[in-house]
């Protein structure tokens, strides 16, 4: 009997090559390819005057260094703004090397391309760049007062502006007993994954042929943008994700300026080219997210009902707008959470600044949506001295309400319409696993030892498993492996385990037997990729549908054989048996062999399937008019909407009564993403988010200076956490599965992120007594909050108000 | 006395996994390219270049440190072990059989970094408590797990590496 | 990332070291463990023509334990530093400091005299050296020469080091029997360069049958240019080892020149160096041995 591999912490299948040294990233890759190096620019905003490459020419090892002179026809062009969206007013994206300007500090300028990296930046150190200051626009105030501008043809740095509202906000605003406005600020992280970003390019001049190796979360992307870049027929390019250092969202962007410059150099030069992003370039050269200005304005009745919410905020997209305004857009309609606001308006405007461009980052937008929302939700419960769970648990959408549609439209075009949840008991876990009754007589007994704590809270609803689309085939080999192939890509979510669970269970094979492949356009070519949550839910579906097609494919062919009905056979272990007749049974790998009609026998299996070997139906063609050779199975999933995951998070801090140093002391978390395939992998998702998470929240952040100079582009000065800044985390599950999809998946992958940073503010609010409104906070800007607290204490009134905050 | 000229190159031995390798090296050539590039033991990762993350340790003369912060010049003579060195797919190291067990991995470029130094860390202290398991690891950076799976492979591996000496008693458990 | 070319030059004992080092002068660096130097050579931020790598000279990397010091040669390694249980027994705030410095793989190859030769504003060894009031020995061309902790420092990353000189070894002097020291750091990571850190020497007396504090001294990091000596006695002596050290406060002020980066502003350098201090009192005096 099979054991079904569904919802089983199976252990990881890439594991044991990955311990051991055998993983294959990018840059394990082509040792015989030359490698390039960028001048980049080291200013914010400039024009370029001059290139002088003559004193690089000689060092010797140099092979060719390439400016936008060099380049030709699309390559030249400006780079696609990926995502159009109607809000958009002034799209504007960079040139692959810079073209007359300059708009952040890391900008690509000039491409080398030597021997090894230590010669082609001995050559990028040689090149000389003369500038033309330009004023820099550094930071969402100065955007907006748009005094000087990043874009001549973007007024007011303006780069997209976006209302939508669902019911009358003004009149429910006016009408409210309670209103309270709040001023809320969040600053900018980054993806930063372990490895950067990195591309091989291996042209094939006798075949005019172009293999792309790239660490990207989409290799299908990459390879129709690199196609129409260089002008090459699709068929002639191929990408592979090879193992990928994680990704995070910034791998999701494409194509970067180098993923269509080291095939162009490849293809110029006829060699392999190689580039491997160092730590550095990654700071600034890549891309960040999170950066956002808000105020809410909100009304609610004397039990802390929502009536009515207005929302604006202003986002800081960087230099360019090449993933257009996915981010904002999900901060704007994913900030209602699990709560029904009414009445609910929101305005947002994309503004340019002159730093690095700023597109999805595991949360993509969220975490400030929901820092928005909760703040607030805190916000009303001080006003009018509720408990905090309390207030939500008022606005949560009932179960008896799913599916609920918001009115909204979400990043994907279709409905913000959630399908599931069951908030009321997801809250009622997360009470029961922090002890949320009891933190009073916590709190007592710390303060009696002169300890300040406080306890925190934060939900979250999370579109996941978006489309478009993503699909699966499924082969079956005449040796009984079974090959999986997704065209999503993966970057350490352990698709390769789950997909072959899936696979497992639906063809009734041993999990040993199967195979996959992800991110590869040979073979799988139609893809989109992965972000938003979407590989268990897309390519998860995508493979058990194929799978199905495979295994009724099998039971066609064994039903043949064997005389008897389709529905009287099952298949188990990888033997297709009559139920309750077992030794009336046929190998699948037999029916592999069946299933393609030879006239070659290459080995004993194949012998079987030759012409001679056996009996058959003269008046039959050996294929059927409706039967394709070989058993494999093809298919997509195409869902007409997202699937909706959420979770409550809630921690207890402690903070210092004289460093303000802040300590997590406990971290719990309930997650419902409907059935759940590998309980351990899930697990595993959430602790790395919740890592995420506690890293924007107190240690992260992009400080650029007002030159547009980043102070911090390094892991030295960026603080992303180790093991001892990350506290242990608490989990408990809950499983409301999507009615959406057949597997009734929604999706893990973000989640853990998304409500971290209103968490911790609403927990050091609740240990200091006063409204936190801007995040990330550090020991000194909290020291420094208290200081301004103490000292409004002293000379306004005798408690501060929610308005003084 | 030896000086090496700039521009000119230099024979390095360095002994990697118990085999002695020479190449010819420029003398800036840093001892975690010579290992990935040079020797093609991949399996060491680069992730900062500048001492922080961790992905690149390796075990010299059995003590963990970072190869990004060496030259293979003034490797001369040492005994490197990588990632490669500490067992195969067939035949893993008590730490890395731990982080399969453990789910101690996503996407694994930083694992090589953990690998090496938790190995030479419960050489060190064979039986150690959570929260010294915790602070062995707070020098290597990973962005995918948080860490706590990790922190529960440290505890797992010196588990393994009893539970593998427990037959020779008293025996080398490496 | 890459380091731009350089000559290497691997000395294999002192003579050849200050010979090579006369011949570069100021085109030259040594390189000692390199966990503060390589970084810097990687991102290109320094690019000196030679590099005189002193791993390989003989007699470098001993420590010595004598009635009035510990010895720490040039090469040895923070590491073997903080395990060293003779240097411990004399001297226990070398291993209470060396373990807020990194982490263990840096510790494992960086060098304590390199990093007291490095000048970092945010070193510790810099202010334990100082504080214990130790000598570094230097040799050049012109022969040897000791120079006093407190003369040696002039500036961040600069000393009194001449170009073509080289420290052999620091001397890290015993303190009198009775006094108690602690070291202790804020960092924003475990690991990182301290926001503000505090290393104190406390003179406990019990002649009257009660442990009462004669004296005490305090050396700072990250919060002053050079590392210095501040005397807290005016403000402890006298009091009981379970004192709550409020009076320290002025003193520590009058003594640091905190600045502001973008991980903390100078007041709240202030406060933390004023608040380490207290802690690292209470420690030293009730946890710490002489």
């Amino acid at each position: 009997m099979t054991t079904r591999q569904f919802g089983q912490p199976v252990l990881r299948r890439e594991d044991p090559r990955l311990v051991t040294g055998n993983g294959r990233y990018l840059d394990d890759l082509g040792h015989t390819a030359y490698e390039a190096a960028f001048v980049r620019s080291p200013h914010a905003h400039a024009r370029i005057t001059d290139i002088d490459v003559e004193g690089a020419l000689d060092v010797e090892g140099v092979v060719a260094i390439f400016t936008h002179e060099d380049l030709e026809g699309p390559a030249a062009d400006r780079l696609p703004l990926l995502i159009p969206h109607p809000s958009i007013e002034a799209g504007r994206t960079g040139h692959a090397l810079a073209k007359d300007d300059v708009n952040h500090v890391g900008e690509a300028i000039a491409m080398v391309v030597a021997t090894n990296r230590y010669v082609a930046e001995d050559a990028a150190q040689r090149i000389v760049v003369s500038y033309e200051f330009l004023p820099p626009v550094v930071g969402i105030e100065n955007a907006r007062d748009g005094a000087n501008l990043v874009h001549d043809d973007a007024p007011g740095n303006v780069a997209a502006h976006l209302l939508q509202e669902v019911g009358d906000v003004e009149s429910a605003l006016a009408a409210a007993p309670h209103t309270l406005t709040l001023d809320l600020d969040i600053e900018r992280s980054a993806c930063t994954p372990m490895e950067g970003r990195g591309v091989l390019a291996q042209w094939d001049s006798d075949e005019q042929r172009l293999r792309l190796h790239s660490s990207t979360q989409t290799s299908t992307g990459v390879r129709a943008a690199v196609a129409a870049k260089l002008q090459l027929p699709l068929s002639q390019v191929e990408c592979i994700a090879p193992d990928v250092g994680g990704g995070f969202g910034v791998k999701i962007m494409h194509p970067w300026p180098e993923e269509v410059l080291v095939p162009w150099a490849a293809r110029r030069l006829d060699h392999d080219v190689k580039w491997t992003e160092d730590r550095r370039e990654h700071f600034t050269a890549s891309a960040h997210e999170r950066g956002q200005v808000q105020q809410v304005t909100v009304g609610f009745d004397d039990d802390g009902r929502l009536l009515g919410l207005d929302v604006r905020f202003w986002h800081d997209n960087g230099a360019y707008l090449p993933y257009g305004v996915i981010v904002p857009i999900i901060t704007a309609t994913q900030l209602l959470g699990p709560y029904k606001p009414q009445n609910y308006r929101v305005e947002f405007w994309s503004l340019y600044t002159n730093t690095a461009i700023v597109t999805p980052y595991r949360g993509a937008g969220r975490p400030q949506g929901c820092f928005a929302m909760e703040r607030t939700m805190d916000a009303i419960a001080a006003e009018l001295g509720l408990d905090r769970a309390e207030v939500r648990s008022r606005n949560f959408i009932q179960p008896e309400e799913m599916p609920f549609d918001q009115g909204l439209m979400f990043q994907d075009g279709r409905p913000l319409k959630y399908d599931s949840g069951d908030f009321p008991a997801s809250l009622a876990k997360l009470k029961a696993l922090v002890g949320w009754d009891d933190f009073a007589a916590y709190r007592e007994e710390a303060e009696s030892q002169g300890r300040k704590v406080g306890l925190g809270i934060g939900c979250y609803v999370e579109g996941t498993g978006v489309g478009p689309y993503e699909g699966g085939h499924v082969h079956v080999e005449t040796s009984g492996r079974v090959n999986v192939a997704t065209g999503l890509t993966t970057q350490g979510q352990g698709h390769q385990t789950i997909l072959a669970q899936i696979v497992a269970d639906e063809l009734g094979v041993s999990i040993d037997d199967v195979h996959v492949t992800t991110g590869d356009t040979r073979r799988m070519p139609y893809a989109v990729g992965t972000f938003a949550s979407r590989g268990a839910v897309m390519s998860g579906n995508a493979v058990a549908l194929a799978a199905r097609a495979v295994r009724a494919k099998a039971l066609r062919i064994a039903a043949d054989a064997l005389e008897v009905a389709e529905e009287d056979l099952q298949i188990e272990d990888g033997t297709i048996s009559v139920k309750g007749a077992p030794h009336a049974s046929i190998a699948l790998s037999t029916v592999a062999v069946m299933s393609n009609p030879l006239r070659y026998a290459f080995d004993e299996s194949a012998k079987a399937a030759t012409q001679f070997a056996g009996t058959f139906d003269p008046d039959k063609p050996p294929v059927a008019d409706d039967e394709e050779p070989g058993l494999e199975g093809k298919d997509f999933y195409s869902p007409t909407q997202a699937t909706f995951a959420n979770g409550m998070h809630a921690a207890i801090v402690e903070t210092d009564p004289v460093t303000a140093e802040i300590k997590i002391l406990r971290y719990c978390v309930i997650h419902d993403c409907g059935t759940v395939v590998n309980p351990m992998i899930v697990e595993g998702q959430v602790h790395g988010g919740v890592a995420q998470g506690v890293g924007g929240a107190l240690y992260e952040r992009m400080a650029y200076d007002e030159t547009g100079q980043l102070l911090n582009a390094s892991f030295m000065d960026f603080l992303m956490p180790y093991a001892s800044e990350i506290p242990h985390i608490e989990t408990d599950h809950l499983e409301t599965p999507s009615p959406l999809n057949p597997l009734g998946i929604k999706g893990a992958g973000e989640a853990g992120t998304i409500p971290v940073t209103a968490v911790i503010a609403s927990a050091i609010e609740d240990a200091e007594g006063f409204p936190i409104r801007s995040m990330p906070i550090s020991p000194h800007e909290l020291w420094d909050l208290r200081r301004a607290h103490a000292h409004a204490l002293e000379t306004v009134s005798p408690t501060p108000t929610e308005e003084s905050a | 006395m030896t000086d090496i000229d700039q521009g000119t190159t230099v024979d390095v031995t360095v002994t990697v996994n118990g085999i002695a390798h020479t190449r010819t090296v420029e003398p800036r050539r840093l001892l975690s390219d010579f290992i990935r590039h040079d020797l093609r033991l991949t399996g060491t990762h680069v992730g900062c270049e500048h001492g922080v993350c961790g992905a690149c340790t390796v075990l010299v003369d059995g003590k963990p440190m970072r190869s990004c912060l060496m030259f293979a010049v003034s490797a001369e003579d040492m005994e490197i072990t990588t990632v490669e060195g500490l067992g195969t797919q067939d035949a893993m190291g008590p730490v890395q059989q731990a982080f399969v067990e453990c789910h101690g991995l996503q996407c694994g470029f930083c694992t090589p970094g953990f690998v090496t130094t938790i190995t030479a860390f419960i050489e060190e202290n064979p039986d150690p408590t959570s929260e010294e398991a915790r602070e062995a690891i707070s020098g290597n950076l990973c962005r995918c797990t948080g860490y706590q799976n990790i922190c529960k492979a440290v505890l797992r591996a010196a588990e393994i590496n009893r539970e593998r000496a427990t037959p020779t008693e008293g025996g080398d458990p490496a | 990332m890459k380091p731009a070319p350089f000559v290497h030059h691997g000395p294999r004992t002192l003579d050849e070291a200050v010979a090579v080092l006369g011949e570069v002068g100021h085109d030259g660096k040594v390189l000692a463990g390199g966990q503060s130097l390589i970084p810097v050579l990687n991102m290109r931020l320094a690019q000196p023509a030679h590099l005189v790598d002193i791993n390989r000279v003989a007699g470098l990397d001993t420590v010595t334990v004598t009635d009035s010091h510990v010895r720490v040669g040039a090469t040895v390694r923070h590491a073997e530093l903080e395990k060293h249980d003779e240097a411990y027994a004399v001297l226990p705030l070398l291993r209470q400091a060396l373990l807020c410095v990194a982490h263990p793989a840096i510790r494992n190859r960086g060098t304590t005299v390199g990093s007291i030769a490095h000048a970092d504003a945010a070193g510790e060894m810099p202010s334990v050296l100082v504080l214990t009031q130790g000598v570094i020995e230097v040799v050049g061309p012109r022969g040897r020469r000791e120079v006093a902790a407190l003369e040696f420092f002039e500036g961040p990353l600069q000393t009194v080091l001449e170009a073509d000189e080289l420290v052999e070894a620091v001397r890290f002097a015993r303190f009198a029997p009775g006094t108690r020291t602690a070291f202790l750091e804020s960092a924003r990571r475990s690991g990182d360069y301290a926001v503000a850190g505090v290393g104190v020497a406390v003179d406990v007396s019990t002649d009257s049958g009660e442990a009462v504090v004669t004296g005490a001294r305090a050396a700072y990091v990250s919060v002053t240019d050079i590392p210095v000596v501040v005397d807290l006695t005016d403000a402890v002596a006298g009091q009981p080892v379970s004192s709550v050290w409020d009076g320290v406060d002025e003193l520590v002020q009058a003594g640091i020149a905190p600045e502001a980066d973008i991980h903390a502003s100078s007041e709240y350098r202030r406060m933390l160096a004023a608040e380490l201090t207290r802690r690292a009192l209470t420690r030293a005096t009730t946890e710490g041995t002489a």
